[in-house]
């Protein structure tokens, strides 16, 4: 691969996570490479997905430092966390659903987006300009999914495996300089798990943007992710490369569970 | 002839982006203006302008600032009519107040204040949904109308609220005319139904319909929930506020704080379920469904009844009359729960594969 895995951009130290008296998240600390595809697997309640709504903010931590490209952000919020450069995918689908492929989006493109309502309420100058430059990086990214088909269907027509697909657009359409994907192959058929595994991996490569993935699918975990970190009942349990992952008797007994 | 875009193709951005990218649908909305800027005035009388194309523009902009706020943003409100009451007064009180103010200019205002008022009531919108935001809006409803009563200033110490506007007159032109005011409603409310299509097509409509439609998503994409809503509310209102002082100013000449009551509201709710959420032209026709067919049904069923020989009275006719708006109203909406913007949606993709099944 050409890519060069570089310094680590995204720190997280001694996270801990609590709502109420239920721990979801203790003491977790793990970073993430320029670059690399960092996989977060765990089994079901594990934190996994609390662990990304503390990356991206909408989650804020009761222990623990943040630290993206240098900055500490512990108490940033969801706008601050797409500003510099966030951008994800939900577990079930959070794709704006009366809305048009293209539209959807477009809407990913949104904090870029510098006209204000009255602008737009003209429709003139500026407000085009910056429409019809926005449509045309969008159409990059409809290039990429190869959804130009379907750019003007309503995303609640679509499919389940083409709505994922879509998801994923909508967040690329951001053009993140890290992107956060939540069980991106979660009941998908062969093909279509084939065929997100080459998205994420071109992404990955043509853009070079970090990803962060959870994914219960360990023959995919183990084959496109660069490093691995593994969770149960909110505390990590193993991290590394796949293959020491793989052979971890403490991940081998979370996974398969063990005679006592 | 028929609505097919077969052969229209597309080479660049700008033309998929206009605001109608099918032919037919430019030359159907060029003649339709035509004929309302042209043909309308010349061979209408006073009953029509008077009684039915002036409300039904006048409603037909309340609807869409509804539209607006709950068809594109997802945030329900009752509080239409007191929003329209806003802009009449205001409108009222910068004509008699303020020496020489342009007529155009307190129609400007009004919507602004309105929009004031309507960006404060929307607060609540922060922090609850749904019914309870509906609920929430009540409060509009009632506050603003028991306001407009109770404070003498605002009426210009009218008795009981009651005001009466001065007449509309722009650049020494007089609209006393039905014909005229029937034009001024009819710019008006074009020049701000366009305006809102383009709102509702661009990256500000499209945080709206975010929002309506995953909060949670638009938030992690860097929308600003609070903003967009509030913007909602604004926008929303500020037609709202328009068509107030039209419905004074142009349609009705003196207005009463109960005149907009909860039940304008509901009219107006009503008119948007009808026609369409979330869509622009769904405004236009849920105005004309709910303002129309009680007309059409007071002429039709005396008429109908004498056909049969039957014995009708006036309080007869008019129950039924009741009667069959409402079976009508429950017909359309379990054919068509989206309204008659999506029927007409749906015709148009019929016609586009006709006379193939598909």
């Amino acid at each position: 691969m050409a890519r060069q895995i570089g310094d680590v951009i995204l720190d997280l130290r001694n996270i801990s996570l609590s709502f109420g008296g239920v721990k979801a998240l203790t003491d977790i600390s793990f970073d993430v490479r320029e670059h690399e595809i960092r996989a977060i697997i765990g089994p079901n309640g594990a934190g996994k997905s609390s662990m990304l709504n503390v990356i991206n903010g909408v989650y804020h931590p009761q222990q623990g430092e943040i630290i993206f490209q240098g900055a500490h952000r512990k108490d940033m919020n969801t706008h601050e966390a797409a500003a510099a450069g966030f951008a994800r995918t939900f577990q079930n689908i959070a794709l704006f659903k009366g809305m048009s492929v293209l539209d959807n989006l477009m809407t990913g493109r949104n904090l870029k987006m510098r006209c204000n309502f009255l602008q737009h309420a003209l429709w003139w100058g500026a407000a085009k300009r910056e429409e019809l430059a926005h449509r045309r990086k969008v159409e990059e990214v409809i290039d990429f999914l190869e959804i130009e088909h379907i750019r003007k269907t309503p995303v609640g027509r679509l499919p389940y495996g083409l709505q994922k697909r879509v998801e994923l657009g909508r967040a690329l359409a951001a053009e993140p300089s890290m992107l956060l994907l939540d069980e991106p192959m979660a009941g998908m058929n062969v093909e279509e798990k084939q065929d997100m595994c080459r998205f994420i991996l071109d992404v990955n490569d043509q853009f070079g943007t970090t990803i962060v993935l959870i994914e219960h699918d360990m023959g995919v975990v183990m084959d496109i992710s660069d490093r691995v970190v593994v969770l149960d009942y909110g505390k990590k349990i193993g991290d590394g490369v796949p293959d020491e992952v793989k052979n971890n008797p403490e991940v081998i007994a979370a996974y398969l569970g063990t005679q006592h | 002839m028929i609505y097919r875009e077969t052969g229209q193709f597309k080479t660049s951005y700008a033309a998929d982006q206009q605001i109608f990218p099918i032919r037919q649908d430019r030359v159907g909305i060029g003649i339709l203006l035509a004929v309302a800027f042209l043909v309308v005035p010349a061979v209408a009388g006073n009953y029509w302008f008077n009684a039915i194309l002036i409300p039904f523009l006048i409603f037909s902009l309340a609807a869409l600032g509804l539209n607006i706020l709950t068809g594109y943003a997802g945030q329900l409100s009752l509080g239409s009519a007191a929003f329209m009451a806003v802009g009449a007064y205001a409108a009222y009180n910068f004509q008699v107040r303020v020496e020489g103010m342009p007529v155009l200019l307190s129609f400007v205002l009004a919507g602004l204040t309105a929009a004031g008022v309507g960006i404060l009531f929307g607060l609540p919108s922060l922090r609850i949904k749904g019914f309870y935001l509906a609920v929430a809006t009540l409060a509009a409803q009632f506050f603003i109308v028991w306001c407009l009563t109770k404070f003498p200033y605002l009426s210009n110490n009218s008795s009981s609220g009651v005001i009466s506007v001065p007449g509309v007159e722009i650049l020494g032109f007089k609209f006393d005319t039905p014909a005229s005011r029937y034009l001024l409603v009819l710019s008006i409310v074009v020049a701000l139904a366009l305006l809102a299509k383009n709102m509702v097509r661009s990256s500000t409509g499209r945080a709206w319909m975010a929002v309506r439609d995953m909060d949670v998503a638009a938030e992690v994409i860097g929308i600003r929930l609070m903003r967009t809503k509030l913007l909602a509310f604004a926008v929303s209102s500020f037609y709202c506020g328009v068509a107030g002082a039209l419905y004074a100013f142009c349609y009705l000449g003196s207005v009463e704080p109960d005149g907009f009551s909860l039940d304008l509201s509901f009219k107006i709710l009503f008119m948007i379920i009808v026609g369409g959420v979330g869509s622009i032209m769904g405004s236009f026709l849920g105005a004309a469904f709910i303002l129309l067919l009680p007309i059409f049904l007071d002429i039709s069923l005396p008429a109908l009844a004498g056909l049969l020989g039957l014995p009708f009275d006036g309080a007869t006719v008019s129950h039924i009359q009741l009667m069959v708006f409402g079976a009508l109203i429950m017909f359309f909406l379990i054919v068509e729960p989206h309204g008659l913007a999506r029927l007409w949606q749906i015709g148009k993709e019929k016609l586009r594969l006709w006379p193939f099944p598909h």
